[in-house]
């Protein structure tokens, strides 16, 4: 079956729009996915016909915006195919999710002298908890290195993990570098060791099958909003047996059997680590936003990324003065690329004015960024509604930074 | 319908690209008796600058250090060449027109010195690009910062 472009990119209203006067090319889906109308269209119906707060009414209202909310969480366990339903936690987001592992399994099960391994390209989100976790209970960090082509080695993650490791943390996909990690096998050799892993599926979830009982990851999260969905929300999978380890997160409504003010108990997971309202309304576009995705098929979108990105690698590749970083023979979406003549923050400058929306900076990412001696790339990342047009137009942007820093 | 490319020139005028890629005074000053670290999160762009002032506040010379964009680096040059033989109260009335200039509000150019008023001139093209006024503005807050003896300035 082709891969008819054309009539994907119909299901976007945003992309249609001139910037500067130029036609959009949206290069910033790895900070933000553009929404299709599918996942706009669920939202606006739920809120017109069937919006009331979740798990509390008796009323009609109530029961059906229940039902429709309840509905998503198998969606979601299906799409990443999780073993049980109540191993899908719906958070506000990734960064949530890695502090509600951090703050619940990391309080309870670890303590002073005990081992976090995770790799220098990881982003601020899958760094900061646990160098909050550190300052709190005084767990060490060990960072695996990254080769100068972007690549993390699994003899590097062998030689970070020591008897007192307990958790490895990593990006599947890396948000600056596109490189691809080895996964599965980083999860074994954690494993091996004794300890769990977490995998940031964040940059990976709209590019490829995401599969965690293969992975056979411990925990695993991601946004929505990288997948197409809405801001605000997101989940943490877990494994039964390790959900079941873990105390409340936030304490509130929603997330309890009873309270007394002598004693409360909570809910079993995964509704003890979701207190109060949630996201109702985000969770319906998120829904809509698998729904919407596994209609194309994330094989189908992996190929047509690769495409992508291979025709971008070499094109800009072929530019006087442009450097890609990160040159692991393993990527997906993403080309971070710095130039002789000018900072990444004017190229951006420059490439906005053309139209062509990308990302400078340290995306969020600043320990990789001094790993790799850089202050700043530019980056491009690729979604499924990426063509090689927009890459066209990227190229011929880049050239007239060369043309006006000479 | 696209927009000319001038309009980029606007921004990367000439004067701006020359300061970028050749920055003046762009050097550590060993006898300063000011300096403070300027940092832009956003994007990186990091500045140390070293102020010499004599007795009665008058700055002598200004040298500095990093690395940014073409629009904070060429700032920062421009800077060191408009400052020497001003008082910090010159410098801040300067630093109050270029912000002016550079967000499009009213300027006052009474009795300051025509040559900085030409380099800001040049800078103000930022105003069509509200997201980098921080950068044409970064060596400036940590000029105030160097003088008020403060020894790191941030603009997030």
């Amino acid at each position: 079956m082709t891969y008819d472009i054309a009539r994907i990119r119909k299901d976007f209203p945003a992309l249609a729009q001139n910037i500067h006067g130029y036609s959009l090319a949206y290069l910033d889906t790895g900070a933000s996915a553009q929404k299709p109308r599918a996942v706009i269209d669920a939202m606006t119906r739920f809120m017109e016909r069937d919006y009331a707060n979740v798990h509390r009414g008796v009323h009609d209202l109530s029961q059906r915006a229940t039902d429709k909310y309840e509905a998503v969480r198998p969606l979601i366990q299906k799409f990443i195919n999780a073993e049980h339903e109540d191993e899908i936690v719906l958070t506000h987001g990734g960064t949530e999710s890695a502090n509600l592992v951090a703050q619940t399994w990391g309080r309870k099960s670890l303590k002073a002298g005990d081992e976090i391994v995770l790799t220098a390209l990881e982003h601020h989100a899958n760094i900061v908890p646990w160098q909050m976790l550190r300052e709190q209970i005084g767990v060490t960090l060990r960072i695996v290195p990254v080769t100068p082509q972007g690549e993390v080695r699994l003899e590097d993650v062998k030689a970070a993990l020591s008897p007192r490791t307990k958790l490895v943390t990593f990006a599947h996909v890396s948000n600056v570098l596109g490189t691809i990690l080895p996964a599965k096998e980083i999860v074994a050799l954690a494993h091996e060791a004794g300890a769990l892993a977490l995998i940031d599926a964040c940059q990976s979830i709209s590019h490829m099958p995401v599969d965690v009982r293969d992975l056979n990851a411990d925990f695993l999260f991601f946004s929505a909003h990288k997948l197409y969905g809405p801001t605000g929300i997101g989940i943490l999978y877990g494994k039964r047996e390790a959900l079941a380890t873990m105390p409340p997160y936030q304490g509130g409504g929603d997330m309890i059997s009873s309270v007394t003010f002598a004693e409360t108990t909570y809910k079993e997971p995964p509704h003890r680590f979701e207190a109060g309202t949630p996201p109702i309304t985000e969770a319906i576009g998120f829904g809509a936003a698998i729904n919407y995705v596994s209609a194309i098929g994330l094989s189908a979108i992996a190929r047509h990324e690769d495409e992508i990105l291979a025709y971008a690698s070499d094109k800009l590749s072929r530019l006087q003065g442009v450097h890609i970083i990160g040159t692991a023979p393993k990527k997906s979406g993403i080309i971070s690329f710095v130039m002789d003549q000018a900072h990444p923050h004017d190229i951006g400058t420059i490439l906005d004015r053309r139209g062509v929306a990308i990302r400078a900076g340290h995306h969020c990412a600043q320990p990789l960024m001094e790993h790799l001696g850089l202050v700043a790339t530019a980056r491009a990342s690729f979604g499924l509604y990426t063509t090689r047009e927009d890459i066209d137009a990227l190229v011929s942007a880049v050239e007239k930074v060369g043309e006006i820093f000479g | 319908m696209t927009v000319p490319d001038n309009d980029l020139r606007d921004l990367y005028q000439d004067l701006i690209l020359d300061h970028g890629k050749h920055p003046r005074n762009f050097r550590v000053l060993p006898a300063a008796n000011h300096e403070a670290l300027g940092h832009n999160p956003l994007c990186g762009d990091k500045i140390t600058l070293y102020v010499t002032t004599d007795d009665h506040g008058v700055i002598q010379d200004v040298g500095f250090q990093g690395s940014g964009c073409a629009i904070s680096v060429a700032s920062a040059s421009m800077m060191t060449e408009m400052l020497k033989g001003k008082t910090a109260e010159e410098a801040s009335r300067l630093f109050d027109y270029l912000h002016n200039a550079c967000t499009g509000q009213p300027t006052d150019a009474t009795g300051l010195d025509e040559d900085a008023l030409d380099h800001i001139q040049a800078l103000s093209g930022v105003r069509a690009y509200p997201i980098r006024v921080k950068c044409a503005t970064l060596a400036w807050h940590t000029l105030q910062a160097a003088l008020k003896d403060k020894k790191k300035v941030s603009t997030e």
